[in-house]
């Protein structure tokens, strides 16, 4: 148990070295005018070559590499360009807001998935009809053009929400609610309706299992079958699911986050994009494949919980 | 060696016969049909763009901003006094041609890829793996931001890098579908004729994974679509373009002054996507169409629906069964209105501590008819005849076409019980076989947990398992396919039942496993004095263990009576050549008499 978590845990560091190179030389070898980007249009050569040394572009690709990497293993992810301010500090004021979005979406998302896909598996008939419907909506229209009709709708037409955020240290708990619940509507659609469709086909395909006949047979009654046996054995299916939810929630919570305005990694993201602002960018990239990586470790281990063979081996 | 292709590649067989009346197939129903002519709409405005719009992309009006539609902007403008409807055509071009970009950078990668690892594995596949995973652990929309971070705003590269990051999807699908062929017979012998790796996978292989690939593509020109338009709606795509997401963003900044602008590209958007993932699913659904087509056809036995009249008179003064068929038939409800019968006016009884032998080919009705006493035939399937009393109670009243579950629920586990025929796949790999012992005995009986223990301790040892203590705590699979046999016939009659299903219980057991389980059965059933339905096969069998043997041919009843007699003496001319066939080269018919003499003694 531990010996595999360890095994995961070094794979895992592998992946994060091997996309921070990746990452950082793809960064840093295209962009060929960092320094004007800074400065601007009027700058002379003199301060464009100050500017680049001072920011170490100067020396060679892979010597920045590593003073970023030894940097980055203890903590300091260095400076934006912008605003000086350490990345380190930017992320961790931003993220706990994404984070707490993401994590509120995805449970809400595992919950009405697996009841709405076990309804339509069990129920057939109409049930089913609906979620297979809304499954082509789900699919058709993007998380995004979801959250812009919400608020056009609910926050600016209707004035039900706050259109956009309130949300900052220290304001009450029912301040957090009311901005975050259009945001979170709008990230869970997508998930909820997809979800269910898969979590509908891994539950029939459980309950045309043999063992499930002879459950039946036993006398043991249809609810318990349901939610104790078949929702089990379609349980890894479901997690596989949630997990490529979860790191596609990643990137689609950006554009909600700008959207409703909320102190998340989302506007951070798209400022730093468009001012070419690359160690803040380099520390998202970081972010986000941490984070996917602690999703994987933790679908691993719920499957190993959830399948007695896959723990014995 | 037959390796079956997983069923979530819809995979056609080869030749462009199937490819015709697949798409045939896809135009006759109405959401494939649908979804091609919206697609086929959007192509067309997006190529004519220049000539249906009547302004250009960026032409601005100043002294016309935000205005609402009228004769010369049907659309109305936007804030710059730009014609909304101009933009839209000209946004579907750049929209289109995007989503094509990235599908073929994504083609042009995965599957040759794909068709490599699969074909010869190896350091191939095991680099691609790794490159794989580090592809697919990063959201799409965070890797086109640090594109553009890093190459600036265009459109065509962020979607030659989108394409790049979801090359993985083709590889693993054209691998699996590879993989599957690999091995098919037809493969082995282009080989074998002296065909070049080459050849074979332009030939065979790339014709099984055609059909997968086009369903796949229309999912990613979606999600492109999707992508591309979030990038330009955070306002980091090109600004000089009229495409969709800029139109949205546009939009979105005006939603104060005019919500409208936000509505004809999120329409656009919508409408596109949709239609690709309506043409996705309709090719699919068309593609498994064909496969139930040439699925082998099953006999009609009736192509009338007959329903249940209940026509037949029900023999009074039976109530002394313990199972009383009468005329029963199931049946099947077919596509085209039809019934399909697979049990067919089937009468017997069974008796208090009796064992009766139902046998038959496969496809004879015969697990069926066992399954309408259990109650436990599949949603699908209908009573369209006769009738089933319990004790005599009825589960099935003349007139119903399904069983009464209600009344089934009451006595299944505990009056009837079912011994299946495999074994490992009847027991739930996620539960130990202690807990399914221990439950159906709690929720069925109502005895403590503590007193079913002790209950499936004794049981174990009773179906003769050497270590009950170390195969109650075990998993299903670290068990051997004889135990866990052993453990389910332990389970049917550990709630005391009258009635034992046994479907098949020795068939999927080695030869010498079988002999001690047909001991164990009828050891345990001359002790608690139940009553069985044994169905099998084979007549070996029946001879060991029946008091009375039912033979059954395609659904209908042949012969019934005393094994005895049947063994010795078939009238029909069906149960003559069974009992021949079963014991053609085998025992001579002398010996298996004497085997029936010592039962029945």
């Amino acid at each position: 148990m531990i010996k595999f978590v360890i095994k995961r845990l070094a794979s895992g560091v592998v992946v994060l070295f091997a996309v921070s190179v990746l990452t950082f030389s793809l960064l840093y070898a295209a962009g060929g005018s960092i320094a004007r980007n800074i400065l601007g249009d009027t700058a002379t050569a003199e301060q464009l070559a100050l500017k680049e040394h001072e920011l170490g572009l100067d020396q060679p690709l892979f010597v920045r590499y590593f003073i970023w990497l030894s940097q980055a293993i203890r903590g300091d992810l260095g400076h934006s360009w912008f605003t000086s301010e350490p990345v380190a500090t930017s992320l961790a004021t931003r993220v706990p807001v994404t984070m707490t979005m993401v994590i509120s979406a995805m449970i809400i998302i595992a919950i009405l998935a697996t009841l709405i896909g076990s309804a339509a598996a069990v129920k057939r008939g109409w049930v089913d009809k609906l979620v297979q419907i809304g499954a082509v909506i789900g699919d058709s229209v993007p998380g995004f053009i979801i959250g812009v009709f919400l608020v056009t709708i609910l926050a600016i037409q209707l004035k039900l929400f706050p259109a956009t955020s309130t949300i900052a240290p220290g304001v009450p708990a029912s301040a957090w609610v009311a901005s975050m619940a259009l945001p979170v509507i709008a990230l869970i659609i997508n998930g909820v309706t997809g979800g269910a469709q898969q979590i509908r086909s891994a539950v029939i395909k459980q309950f045309e299992k043999d063992y499930v006949r002879t459950l039946r047979s036993r006398g043991i009654g249809e609810g318990e079958i349901l939610f104790k046996h078949v929702l089990r054995s379609a349980a890894p299916a479901g997690l596989t699911v949630l997990s490529l939810q979860l790191i596609g929630m990643l990137g689609g919570v950006v554009i909600i986050e700008q959207i409703f305005a909320l102190p998340g990694i989302g506007p951070l993201a798209v400022v730093a994009t468009s001012q070419s602002d690359l160690p803040v960018v380099m520390g998202i990239v970081m972010y986000t494949v941490v984070v996917v990586i602690i999703v994987n470790l933790i679908v691993d281990l719920l499957n190993g919980w959830l399948n007695p063979k896959v723990r014995v081996s | 060696m037959t390796a079956s292709v997983s069923p979530e590649t819809p995979i056609g067989q080869t030749g462009t016969v199937v490819r015709s009346t697949a798409i045939r197939r896809l135009l006759k129903n109405p959401l494939g049909l649908v979804s091609v002519i919206i697609l086929a709409v959007i192509i067309l405005l997006a190529i004519f763009a220049p000539f249906l719009a009547p302004f250009g992309e960026n032409y601005a009006n100043i002294g016309k901003t935000l205005a609402a539609p009228d004769g010369v902007n049907i659309l109305g403008t936007d804030s710059s006094g730009r014609d909304v409807w101009s933009r839209l055509l000209y946004g579907s071009q750049v929209t289109l041609l995007s989503a094509v970009l990235c599908a073929a950078v994504a083609v042009a990668l995965g599957l040759p890829a794909g068709l490599i690892a699969g074909y010869y594995g190896g350091l191939f596949e095991t680099t691609s793996n790794w490159v794989i995973s580090i592809l697919m652990s990063l959201p799409g929309l965070i890797v086109l931001l640090t594109i553009r971070a890093a190459f600036g705003p265009s459109v065509w590269i962020s979607m030659v890098a989108f394409g790049v990051l979801i090359s993985p999807s083709y590889f693993l699908l054209t691998r699996t579908a590879v993989r599957s062929v690999r091995n098919e017979l037809y493969v082995d012998a282009a080989r074998v004729s002296g065909l070049s790796d080459l050849s074979i996978m332009g030939r065979h292989i790339f014709s099984v994974v055609r059909a997968p690939i086009i369903i796949q593509t229309a999912g990613i020109c979606g999600v492109a679509i999707a992508i591309q338009s979030g990038l330009e709606f955070l306002g980091l795509g090109d600004p000089t373009m009229a495409t969709w997401g800029v139109m949205l963003s546009e939009g979105f900044k005006n939603v104060y002054l005019n919500p409208l602008l936000l509505l004809w590209p999120a329409l656009a958007i919508a409408l596109t996507i949709g239609a690709l993932v309506l043409l996705g699913n309709a090719t699919r659904d068309a593609l498994e169409d064909g496969e139930k087509i040439k699925a082998p056809k099953v006999l009609k036995t009736s192509t009338q629906a007959s329903p249940n009249t209940g026509n037949h008179a029900v023999e009074q003064g039976t109530e002394h069964h313990l199972v009383k068929v009468t005329n029963l038939g199931v049946g099947y409800p077919q596509a085209d209105g039809s019934i399909k019968k697979v049990v067919d006016d089937v009468s017997f009884h069974v008796d208090r501590g009796e064992v009766l032998g139902i046998v038959g080919e496969s496809g004879s009705g015969k697990s069926q008819t066992a399954f309408s006493i259990l109650g436990l035939l599949p949603d699908t399937a209908r009573i369209v005849g006769g009738a089933i009393q319990f004790d005599g109670n009825y589960t099935v009243q003349p007139g119903d076409d399904r069983v009464n579950q209600q009344r089934l629920a009451k006595i299944r586990g505990r009056r009837i019980s079912y011994i299946p025929q495999e074994p490992m796949s009847n027991l739930d790999p996620a539960f130990t076989i202690g807990y399914q012992l221990v439950t159906p005995m709690v929720r069925v009986l109502g005895i403590s947990k503590g007193e079913a223990k002790k209950r499936a301790m004794k049981l174990l040892e009773d179906v003769g398992i050497t270590y009950p203590e170390r195969t109650f705590k075990a998993y299903p699979h670290e068990v051997s396919g004889g135990m866990a046999q052993r453990v389910l016939i332990a389970g049917a009659i550990s709630c005391e039942p009258d009635l034992v299903i046994a479907d098949e219980p020795t068939t999927a057991l080695d030869v010498t496993v079988q002999a001690e389980v047909l001991d164990l059965l009828r050891g345990l059933q001359s002790r608690l004095n139940i009553g069985v339905i044994l169905v099998t096969h084979n007549f070996g069998v029946v001879s060991d263990l029946c008091d009375r043997v039912v033979v059954m041919q395609n659904g209908r009843l042949v012969e019934e009576g005393d094994v005895r007699d049947i063994l010795r003496n078939p009238k029909e001319k069906y149960t003559q050549t069974l009992l021949s066939s079963m014991l053609e080269g085998k025992t001579p018919m002398t010996m298996l008499v004497s085997t029936v003499e010592e039962v029945a003694l």
